[in-house]
């Protein structure tokens, strides 16, 4: 667990739009160890999303390093990039969109396989194809299926054989479970973990639902408007939660649980606009700690104890 | 208090009928609402929440839809045997619904004052000044500044305009309110802005709701009784109580064992074995004993009665493995 | 990977379906397109074997049966030139037919290539063709027609190539549309982040779902190719007279409507014909090719 597997460094993603520049990512830092899961959470908008997707240069960064295995993935060209991406790979929320269609389950599963050729006859890449359902849960009858066939849970499953094809090391979960009803959704978050355990995967398991990061990460970041606001363990993040918006979100979950109750903190107001925004701390306006010095420059991402990082002036 | 209800649905059976399958998408159903209570549906995808929350609402098109068995006793009167015509002076008036998607729900090109106005004029008022005056407290009431009303949808964020919606549902004060998912499309920070709202708004109107959730967590915060829903039938049925201290059915055991929970450092989770059954191919007996991790042979043969475990503590389930 | 490894020996080896195959299975299954594809074959066939079927020479002139109305010997009637309507008929298929069919493949190819390319790519390409196809749109499409052939010169081969290119722009617009719906869809990222080139993901992605309103807009299309067609034939740059064809023979009886209303109908009726079987097997294909669509 002491090899950083990914390393970010200032990483910015910024959008054109009619209305001036969208922050969709603004200088962001994180790494992730190998065989870790890095949990990031934050409300819809804030930006997480567009990290997973930027690691990957699905989308490309405006700004930043991005070091994947100690190479620095960003200064490559399209075409190396497109060979590194066998071990990058990304799992997407929607079971529904991430599959076409009009092709079958085999034809899904098979496809990353056929366009990297990697095997050279037909027999090979069919019993990869097998392999791989076997390895999601997925029946072997299931292989002639059209998408809306499956249920959303074995569409899921098809989705992570499919990202699982090229033996990746590191995969982006983006949202994976959200579309899921909750016993399917447990089906799949256990797949995942033993997948993970089995094949030595990296993830980056991207979600608005804290009480699923919490079950699956070993660190977690919170994101609020293209920032990372906080960033440490599991545990410093639920029990011993520093920055104010981590506070807000975490009390915001209700619990399904009847015996405790919590005091909550309700924020005021929406999240703001990510266009063009005002260079201080993007929580200020909704803040309920908030004071004179928050008015000043953005606070820095600081390591307050051992992997304990929070922007917050207040601390 | 005792007996009286908002609503009883007795022995409802909704069919879905096409071309080639019938779906059973409520099966006799059964259940009371006290007034001024919070009844929470709680099941997942496809187990017939909205449609018994619809054919309460008589919104469901038919065909394809058929009510095939059942009365729906709303303030003492059997609204499926109302006309079309008698149903649009209830609808919006006595029993209001929200429906899940606020991006959808309102009209793009109208401004959202007139919106919450129509509904009034619709149903109280003929008078266009005072119309308007309650469409301005109603605004008021969602916290949203008068002076926004002239605004359209889009320049919303999704949780002010679910707030319109709630304005919408509540303009003329109904009886009963069907919230289906609610905050499902809203952010957590979101939700328990909207959540409070709501249960502040119930408490000082005295209006009954029924809440429609996926979320056994909105579910301990909002609602005084739940019903369990499993492939169109009530499975459990209970206080809040009795379903999060004392359940009984293996589905809701279920359903409590596979969701991660936030307040507990560690914990395995259980999942509920194979998939929702296909509601056009229902199995015999308990319609849980496929996915039933204690099932007996009796289980796929016969198909349990509900019966009363506790004072009002129903249970559709043989129960073998607590014998 | 060893923990997967072990089960790959003993395997139930399963047949990929072809895709071909799927679709024809999916196809049969609708009736008033199996009717439309009969019907079409029928027509083809008739057009091929014309001098077999047809009872008289289609251009020869009788002028000791002229406007005869429909009879035994001459079942469709004669025209005002004495020429069998029937054979007439049968024969115009064969004009008629190709140079709608293969008009509209033109601009159907074309106009959806240049169309995916436009809605896939976006950005500067995406405007540069869309104007272009704003100018060509602009343009009222009979003096279009009428300034190709002027440039290539007349005749049948470029006449088909006038009426498919000023069509094109239509499927071009249609095919952007939809292409821009569809490569938006998390599947389209899913490809590329499987390594996936371009090519591969328009034609394996892209296109297969993006069909449907063109091949709808196509089967439309075919009638109102003929019609073009016989206009542009009628103001003399098109088919030389004599040579059947249906959309002139529409537009010659025209004068004669009143008294002789069979001149008109039948290759009115044919093409009607035509257009709706035509339309008929497309909706068919069309369902055929999306397998949610399953009857």
């Amino acid at each position: 667990m002491t090899q950083k597997l990914l390393e970010v460094n200032n990483l910015k993603k910024y959008f054109d739009t009619k209305r001036g520049k969208l922050h969709a990512v603004d200088d962001v830092s994180f790494y992730i160890y190998k065989g870790e899961t890095l949990g990031v959470v934050g409300e819809s908008g804030c930006g997480k999303s567009t990290t997973g997707r930027t690691v990957l240069r699905l989308i490309e960064p405006t700004e930043g390093e991005i070091f994947f295995d100690g190479i620095d993935i960003n200064s490559l060209s399209q075409e190396v990039m497109r060979k590194k991406r066998k071990e990058m790979q990304i799992v997407f929320q929607d079971p529904y969109s991430s599959l076409d269609s009009r092709r079958t389950v085999y034809e899904s599963i098979e496809e990353p396989l056929r366009v990297n050729k990697i095997f050279n006859n037909r027999t090979d890449l069919s019993n990869r194809v097998f392999e791989l359902m076997n390895t999601v849960g997925l029946a072997e009858r299931l292989v002639n299926s059209y998408p809306h066939e499956l249920d959303g849970g074995r569409r899921q499953r098809v989705g992570i054989a499919r990202a699982l094809a090229l033996n990746p090391s590191f995969i982006v979960l983006d949202e994976p479970v959200s579309a899921l009803d909750v016993s399917i959704q447990a089906q799949i978050l256990n797949l995942m973990e033993r997948l993970q355990d089995n094949l030595n995967l990296t993830y980056m398991f991207i979600s608005h639902n804290l009480s699923v990061v919490r079950h699956i990460s070993d660190r977690v970041a919170v994101m609020y408007l293209g920032k990372i606001v906080e960033l440490a363990s599991y545990k410093n993040i639920f029990i011993n939660p520093q920055h104010p918006y981590t506070k807000a979100l975490l009390s915001a979950v209700p619990l399904p649980r009847i015996d405790l109750k919590l005091d909550r903190i309700i924020l005021e107001g929406d999240v703001p606009s990510p266009i063009n925004p005002v260079p201080r701390c993007r929580f200020y306006g909704r803040c309920p700690e908030r004071k004179e010095v928050c008015k000043g420059d953005l606070p820095e991402l600081r390591e307050i104890e051992a992997e304990h990082f929070v922007a917050c002036h207040l601390i | 208090m005792k007996n009286d209800y908002i609503l009883e649905i007795e022995d409802l059976t909704v069919k879905y009928i096409t071309e080639d399958s019938i779906v059973s998408a409520v099966n006799n159903m059964s259940l009371k609402l006290e007034r001024g209570n919070t009844l929470g549906f709680v099941g997942e995808t496809g187990a017939g929440k909205t449609t018994t929350a619809k054919s309460i609402m008589r919104l469901l098109p038919e065909p394809p839809t058929k009510i095939e068995s059942g009365k729906i006793i709303f303030n003492g009167e059997n609204i499926l045997e109302k006309s079309i015509k008698h149903m649009q002076s209830i609808r919006g008036n006595k029993i209001s619904m929200i429906f899940q998607d606020p991006m959808t729900a309102l009209n793009p090109v109208i401004p959202i004052i007139d919106q919450i106005a129509e509904v009034i004029l619709l149903h109280q008022t003929k008078d266009r000044k005072a119309a308007y005056k309650r469409a301005e407290e109603m605004l008021e009431i969602v916290e949203i500044k008068k002076e926004r009303g002239e605004e359209y949808p889009h320049q919303f964020s999704g949780g002010m305009k679910q707030r319109v919606v709630i304005a919408i549902a509540l303009a003329c004060t109904p009886d009963l309110l069907i919230a289906d998912e609610p905050t499902t499309a809203l952010d957590v920070t979101i939700q328990a802005q909207v959540l409070k709202l709501m249960h502040d708004i119930k408490e000082s109107n005295n209006t009954s709701m029924i809440m429609i959730t996926h979320d056994l967590g909105i579910v301990a915060e909002a609602c005084d009784n739940v019903a369990v829903i499993y492939a169109g039938s009530i499975v459990e049925y209970g206080t809040k109580e009795d379903i999060f201290n004392s359940h009984a059915h293996p589905y809701t055991e279920g359903l409590f064992n596979c969701i991660p929970d936030l307040s507990k450092t560690e914990s395995e989770l259980i999942p509920i074995k194979g998939i929702m059954p296909d509601p056009s191919d229902l199995p015999t007996g308990c319609k849980f004993h496929p996915r039933c991790p204690y099932a007996v042979d009796r289980c796929s043969k016969e198909e349990p009665e509900s019966k009363e475990i506790s004072d009002g503590h129903m249970v559709k389930c043989f129960l073998e493995h607590r014998k | 990977m060893s923990a997967v490894n072990n089960t790959a020996t003993t395997r139930v080896q399963y047949k990929k379906r072809s895709q071909t195959k799927e679709i024809w299975r999916r196809f049969r299954k609708n009736k008033s397109s199996i009717i439309g594809m009969i019907i079409i074959a029928i027509l083809i066939i008739c057009a091929i074997f014309a001098e077999n079927i047809a009872p008289y020479d289609p251009v020869k002139q009788d002028y000791a049966h002229t406007l005869e109305h429909p009879s035994k010997e001459h079942i469709f009637g004669t025209d005002e030139f004495g020429r069998d309507i029937f054979s007439r008929i049968i024969f115009g298929a064969r004009t008629s037919l190709s140079v709608g069919l293969i008009s509209v493949s033109i601009s159907c190819i074309v106009g959806g290539v240049i169309g995916a390319i436009s809605g896939y790519f976006g950005g500067r390409i995406d405007t540069f063709i869309m104007r272009c196809m704003d100018v060509f749109l602009a343009i009222p499409s009979i003096l279009f027609n009428i300034s190709i052939i002027a440039a290539l010169g007349p005749g049948i081969v470029n006449m088909m190539i006038a009426v498919g290119v000023s069509n094109i722009p239509r499927y071009c617009r249609i095919m952007r549309a939809s292409v821009l719906q569809i490569k938006n869809q998390e599947f389209i990222e899913a490809a590329k982040a499987g390594g996936a080139l371009d090519f591969f993901i328009i034609t394996f992605h892209v296109v297969p779902n993006s069909l449907a309103p063109i091949i709808v807009q196509a089967t439309l299309n075919v009638g109102s190719a003929i019609i073009a067609c016989a206009g542009l034939s009628f103001i003399g740059v098109g088919i030389s007279p004599p040579t059947p064809e249906w959309g002139a023979m529409l537009s010659n009886g025209r004068d004669l409507l009143r008294n002789y209303s069979y001149i008109t109908a039948f290759p009115g009726l044919a093409i009607m014909i035509t257009v709706l079987s035509l339309n008929l097997m497309g909706d068919g294909l069309r369902d055929a090719f999306d397998p949610k669509l399953k009857r």
